[in-house]
């Protein structure tokens, strides 16, 4: 199979990675907006176009679990999951990342209940950033077809050996068609060689006990601490085998993606399938003049501090757009920037906004709002507090429909 | 299957679970474990839910020849699930000789087992997972100092259920009917058992190794701390479990239901209660001889409707 070009959603570009990644193991659990990726690759299993095993569990906790125990069993596994399911499976996340396995799963961001919905934000795999997994998160199709293929090869690496989530907004890009390459199987295969553990799995000639208790600080607190340093090595690794990504597949893949970033004077940080409306807003604010750029975060864990710091270095202003809301503080990722570059000597302003929760749009006059506001900020040296994106029609919208759900005030 | 053993002589020397374990001294679910694993051989992985015996394995030491993967409180099947198909996919695909295969039994106690993974057991059960289930019952949340869980029997005293003066009683509910919900699942094979009758329990074992699919077992285990009893006499309560009928000791093959050692004659419940801290409450200061009675009639009700 040579490689190809065809119209994919961001769902069947992930079921195409795990196919590519010729996984031995699927435990699955449906949940909208990730069911399309299970189907499609169940439809494949069953016409025997792949040689996988696939189980439906009983929730996202046993799946979590049923992957993880079988990564430490010694199979190359995959899941995926979304929102509610990502939280029901909460406690497994941080076991399976004790456990030291390379599991790889694949999140549709959506918006976490109450009020439920299906659209996204990224409440839900945010929830997730202290748990030992790894993250990618991808803005376009092909990123997830091919971040899925740098995950398994870096979750497998003997230096690193954790799980690793990729994530995608659910319906903007899992339900989106967008041109993607599939790559030659023969190239994949050079590039991800099959797993054989040699650090865990159960067989009768060699018993292991994995996953066991520890008694006292010092013990818990030295895994711990093994698990973070892996996680940090993640960096270099990560650089390394997207480097031999690029060779072989001719994508670059970076920690980060700037956009129109090199000569920028103000930058807008955003993740995700939204930085496709950020980087239209910063195209059309260069035409009027404005130097700006934006930084997309693609490599969450870990967290590409260096990279961060050069990327921002002498700008005026950098403002985090959080398509999450951290109830009580504000955006989550906003305090994980500023304490990045907060010894810093030369440090720009820094803004905090929080947009697009429940998959809202962004508009293009919310974007300039958040330009102003970054120019403003470095002309007079005040930050403003957090701000909540909302438009004024959506306010009268909502107005309406609070009438008819019959509220008077 | 191997013909069954007719004494206790005849089970195995060999121990896959060796002494060294911190578990509370009379453990009786320790003592029906070190049996099942007579029975079961080296060659396991047990997939620990959260309770009493995740602590048999402390890092960096395990009693265990055998393997063992802690998972967390809810999920132990899902675990099992996930290592049987591992097993199951790296042998089919030559990574690993049929050799080193494992037979993967889930270890849980009543908490797991009746309440929090109540789901994921049947889940396995549905997917006619190849496993085996040993549930150590010592009707209540042990490892937390002894609450209500849904194996508690009527009139049991726990730090949940205190007896008191709007509350004499203790518990107002009956235990949940493991084995009839899991019955109800058509396993190949089902069976409850008891540290006090070894050979009874080694050859529910053997028998079970014949099928392929879920093989469980629920054991009534003493708990002295939980009880409130000596030590030492852990296996006389678990004799006198199964002598007064509390404690029926049976098996379904496929659903059909046999019971494996019916007493000559049945004992008063009130043996097996006066002894206990945790009945202690029905006999002083003042003798609750209407809940006694009850208890009577419900273990009467039983046998009653086995046809004995």
């Amino acid at each position: 199979m040579g490689k190809m070009r065809e119209m994919l959603t961001g769902n069947s570009a992930a079921a195409w990675g795990v196919r590519l990644a010729e996984i031995d193991y699927i435990p699955a659990y449906p949940i909208t907006p990730q069911t399309e990726i299970i189907e499609t690759l169940a439809k494949w299993i069953s016409d025997g176009v792949m040689d996988t095993r696939m189980v439906t569990m009983d929730s996202e906790h046993s799946m979590i679990t049923a992957a993880g125990a079988a990564s430490a069993t010694g199979v190359r596994t995959f899941t995926a999951t979304s929102s509610q399911g990502l939280l029901y499976g909460f406690e497994m996340l941080y076991t399976v990342a004790g456990w030291r396995v390379p599991l790889v799963m694949v999140n549709v961001s959506r918006g976490l209940s109450a009020p439920i919905t299906l659209e996204p934000d990224h409440n839900d795999i945010l929830s997730a950033r202290d748990s030992g997994f790894l993250q990618i998160h991808c803005e376009t199709c092909q990123e997830v077809l091919d971040s899925i293929l740098i995950a398994y090869r870096l979750a497998e690496d003997e230096r690193i050996l954790l799980p690793i989530l990729v994530n995608m907004d659910g319906f903007h890009l899992s339900f989106t068609r967008e041109p993607v390459e599939i790559p030659d199987m023969e190239d994949v295969r050079r590039f991800l060689p099959p797993y054989s553990p040699k650090h865990a799995f159960f067989k009768a000639s060699q018993p292991m006990a994995q996953g066991i208790a520890v008694l006292g600080g010092p013990i818990y607190s030295y895994f711990k601490y093994q698990i973070h340093l892996a996680c940090m090595k993640g960096l270099e690794v990560y650089k390394e085998i997207s480097k031999e990504f690029e060779n072989i597949f001719g994508r670059r893949y970076d920690t980060l993606e700037g956009y129109m970033t090199d000569d920028a004077e103000y930058i807008l940080i955003m993740s995700n399938s939204f930085s496709t409306l950020g980087k239209a807003a910063v195209k059309r604010a260069r035409e009027r003049g404005i130097k700006i750029g934006l930084l997309k975060l693609r490599l969450l864990r870990p967290f590409p501090e260096e990279d961060l710091k050069n990327a921002i270095k002498g700008c005026k202003a950098v403002a985090v757009l959080d398509q999450n809301i951290g109830i009580g503080k504000g955006g989550i990722l906003y305090p994980e920037i500023t304490s990045a570059i907060y010894n810093e000597q030369k440090r720009p302003m820094l803004l905090s906004f929080i947009g697009g929760l429940g998959g809202k749009n962004i508009s293009e006059s919310e974007f300039d709002f958040i330009f102003d506001n970054m120019i403003k900020a470095a002309e007079t040296g005040n930050a403003p507090p957090p701000q909540l994106l909302y438009t004024e029609t959506e306010w009268n919208e909502m107005e309406k429909l609070k009438k008819m759900a019959g509220r008077r005030y | 299957m191997d013909t069954p053993v007719k004494s206790i002589k005849d089970i195995p020397l060999d121990e896959i679970l060796l002494p060294g374990t911190p578990a509370c001294a009379g453990c009786g679910g320790l003592l029906t474990l070190r049996h099942c694993l007579k029975a079961l051989g080296e060659n396991t992985v047990i997939v620990n839910a959260a309770g009493c015996f995740t602590l048999l394995s402390i890092y960096p030491f395990t009693p265990f020849m055998s393997s063992w993967l802690y998972t967390a409180m809810a999920c132990a099947p899902a675990g099992a699930q996930g290592v049987r198909d591992a097993l199951d996919i790296l042998i089919k695909k030559g990574r690993l000789g049929s050799e080193e295969d494992l037979k993967v039994v889930v270890l849980t106690g009543d908490g797991a087992a009746y309440d929090i993974g109540l789901a994921s057991t049947s889940g396995a059960l549905y997917r006619n997972l190849d496993f085996y289930y040993i549930c150590y019952d010592n009707e209540a949340y042990g490892n937390t100092g002894f609450q209500w869980s849904g194996a508690t029997p009527f009139a049991s005293k726990t730090g949940t259920t205190p007896p008191g003066k709007t509350v004499p009683t203790g518990t107002l509910t009956n235990k949940k009917n493991l084995f009839e919900i899991w019955r109800s699942h058509k396993p190949p094979y089902l069976a409850t058992i008891s540290p006090a009758h070894p050979v009874d329990l080694y050859n529910k074992f053997k028998k079970a190794e014949q099928y392929k699919g879920p093989k469980l077992f629920i054991a009534l285990s003493p708990c002295p701390p939980g009880w409130a009893t000596d030590p030492s006499h852990s296996v006389n309560f678990a004799k006198l479990a199964v002598d007064t009928g509390i404690w029926a000791l049976k098996e379904a093959i496929l659903g059909d239901v046999k019971h494996t050692l019916i007493p000559r004659k049945f004992k008063p419940v009130e043996n097996y209660l006066k002894e206990q801290g945790r009945f202690a409450h029905l006999f002083k200061p003042i003798r609750q001889e209407e809940t006694i009675r009850k208890i009577q009639e419900m273990v009467d009700e039983y046998w009653k409707e086995v046809g004995i």
